[in-house]
């Protein structure tokens, strides 16, 4: 048996650490569900649009679907292992069980940069949003929006210092009000209440059909992403949930439903009123799609609900990304992989406080220092790099502890099927960043090689061997 | 086997190590894009002189569109007429390829050992 408990509220779970103070278990599978679509939603309000930018809105829509079979994959692989490893860190600690220390450490390093870009994004478009609100109300210069920027980083991480259940509950409500914003629009422009504004014939015909022929529906891919990007980032909460077998495989399977209809609803009703060349371009022309949707739709109540519901994304997902990245973070300071320093938890808030405030400045750097298409790529590239672990891990996970074995929270079905569509459309997409963005995506893979090795012949000297491997297991098959 | 005992890390030593890896991290994010090298960008193949909505290949209900968010067919030139190059060489791909496989393969191999230790700690010590 373990030396650890799980389930213990006086001790932190799942590390070799035994301190007194651990991560509360405050959480239900809402929570959850709003750690997900929070996160993710946002990429509805913003970002999904270069898709139409590289390959047009038949592309996008294409990209849009193929990348909901990627990610109900990664739904379904990840609702089984992180209802059986449920740990602080996710993807990080089934990694350190499953396949390696060192696959660990990169796992933790893809969340942590996957979030922390994500949430530069975030800030980059609620400063984006104010400056419009500012001129739509009269302001005739050219507003700051750093100030902005920096002011939403810097609630939000205060926020999360606080506490898990306050900041996710804001998130609950928040995130709810922003998808209730994007089935108004809907119902608004496609003619099911009141007049229709969509016009996807006029809009889409000729050229305005595959700009790129069939070579921009694969560059499109990348940003199919976008649309989903952050829902494996439910697992972040598992040390968190009262329930993890129950509330970690709900949650996600949830959010990844709400997701696809979310996706759709918004490819439908902004394709079917902006030009899909301004549509594509979401950094000189469409920032934020929906919102630039209310205002041609001529309705003052629209233009203000998805006004609201861009900030509420924004701040819903930049939430939660702090959430998970300074929780992968944490994870990786409590086992040593990097200085021990970052493995504390507050004494009285109960979170993981020194990861939470080290991440700031990182966020901020980018934010400020970055345009918004290369951040979303820097947060894709690592997500997608995630992605390709998953099926390696599921599969690993299957081998060494063979149905029967241990006792799983959620068993996902069609096994290894997922895993292998997974690891296909992950070499699709893969192609589809090297269409636009290969030195990027060399520089960043350079960039992991680098880190192993320092991690290997360095840093993982300071690790405890046995110790790091926590779960209540048996041996695995083939050791 | 033998329990491993790792050594105690100074503070010193734990900055520093957080130091570089800040240094990497910024090193792979910013190098190519101040170099010029971050890609992505779109250009105007055939620049129009004194532009209409027509010239521009739009139709009616786009042109609307345009004028509706506040566009002349003057400002929505570059907007409508940039184009991304999708031309690549193989030997660009197939470096992409060998680099990506040369990770996974490091991460796996390197992983592998590491994992081996830890489950021989684990599990043959008891």
């Amino acid at each position: 048996m373990a030396d650890f408990d799980i389930t213990s509220d006086k001790m932190d779970g799942m590390g070799p650490h035994g301190t007194k103070v651990g991560l509360l278990r405050v959480l239900g599978p809402a929570h959850v569900w709003a750690l997900g679509v929070g996160i993710v939603l946002v990429g509805e309000y913003m970002g999904w649009n270069f898709a139409v930018g590289k390959g047009g809105a038949y592309a996008a829509l294409i990209a849009c679907w193929f990348a909901g079979i990627l990610y109900t994959c990664v739904a379904m692989i990840d609702s089984e292992v992180t209802s059986t490893v449920a740990a602080a860190g996710g993807q990080y600690t089934q990694a350190k069980h499953i396949v390696g220390p060192l696959m660990a450490f990169n796992v933790g390093l893809y969340l942590t940069f996957a979030y922390t870009m994500l949430e530069a994004a975030n800030a980059i478009t609620a400063g984006y949003l104010i400056s419009v609100v500012a001129t739509m109300t009269g302001y005739d210069g050219v507003l700051d929006q750093r100030p902005f920027i920096i002011l939403a980083i810097l609630f939000l991480a205060w926020l999360n210092y606080r506490g898990v259940l306050a900041t996710l509950t804001f998130n609950l409500v928040i995130t709810a009000i922003a998808f209730a914003a994007i089935i108004i629009i809907f119902l608004s422009t496609s003619g099911v209440l009141g007049n229709g504004i969509v016009h996807h014939a006029e809009l889409m015909a000729g050229q305005a059909a595959l700009p790129y022929g069939w070579i921009g529906v694969l560059a499109a891919l990348h940003f199919g992403l976008w649309y989903y990007l952050g829902i494996e980032g439910t697992t972040q909460a598992a040390e968190e949930v009262r329930s993890p077998a129950r509330a970690l495989p709900f949650g996600t399977l949830a959010g990844i439903m709400t997701l696809l209809i979310a996706a759709t609803l918004t490819w439908y009703t902004c394709t079917g009123v902006l030009p899909w060349e301004y549509l594509g371009d979401g950094v000189n022309g469409s920032v934020a799609p929906l919102f630039d949707t209310a205002r041609l739709s001529g309705s003052e109540a629209l233009i203000w609900l998805l006004g609201i519901g861009t900030l509420f994304a924004t701040l819903a997902s930049a939430n939660g990304c702090i959430n998970d990245a300074s929780r992968a973070w944490f994870a990786m300071g409590r086992d040593k992989y990097l200085p021990g320093w970052f493995g504390a938890v507050h004494p009285k808030y109960r979170t993981p406080y020194r990861s939470i405030i080290f991440l700031v400045p990182m966020a901020l750097i980018f934010a400020l220092g970055a345009p918004l298409d290369q951040v979303i790529t820097f947060s894709i590239l690592s997500g997608l790099l995630e992605y390709t672990f998953m099926p390696l891990n599921i599969i690993m996970f299957r081998k060494k502890w063979p149905m029967g074995t241990i006792k799983r929270g959620y068993e996902h079905p069609f096994h290894p099927i997922p895993a292998i569509a997974l690891l296909a459309l992950c070499s699709v997409t893969f192609f589809a960043v090297f269409l636009g963005y290969g030195t990027q995506l060399v520089a960043m893979i350079g960039f992991y090689i680098l880190v192993s090795l320092w991690f290997h012949f360095w840093r993982y000297r300071f690790v405890n061997r046995g110790a790091q491997f926590t779960m209540p297991w048996p041996k695995p098959e083939g050791y | 086997m033998s329990r491993y005992v790792p050594p105690v890390q100074g503070k010193a030593s734990q900055l520093f190590d957080v130091i570089v890896l800040v240094v990497m991290t910024l090193g792979a994010l910013f190098v190519p894009l101040k170099m010029g090298l971050s890609g992505a960008a779109k250009t105007v193949a055939a620049p129009m002189e004194n532009p209409t909505w027509e010239m521009l290949g739009q139709s009616p209900a786009q042109a609307s569109a345009y004028e509706a968010l506040g566009y002349t067919p003057e400002s929505a030139h570059d907007l409508i007429l940039a184009r991304f190059d999708y031309s690549f060489t193989i030997g660009g791909l197939i470096t992409m390829i060998v680099v990506i496989l040369l990770y996974y393969v490091l991460m796996l191999k390197f992983s592998g050992t590491e994992y081996r230790e830890v489950i021989a700690e684990k599990f043959d010590r008891r």
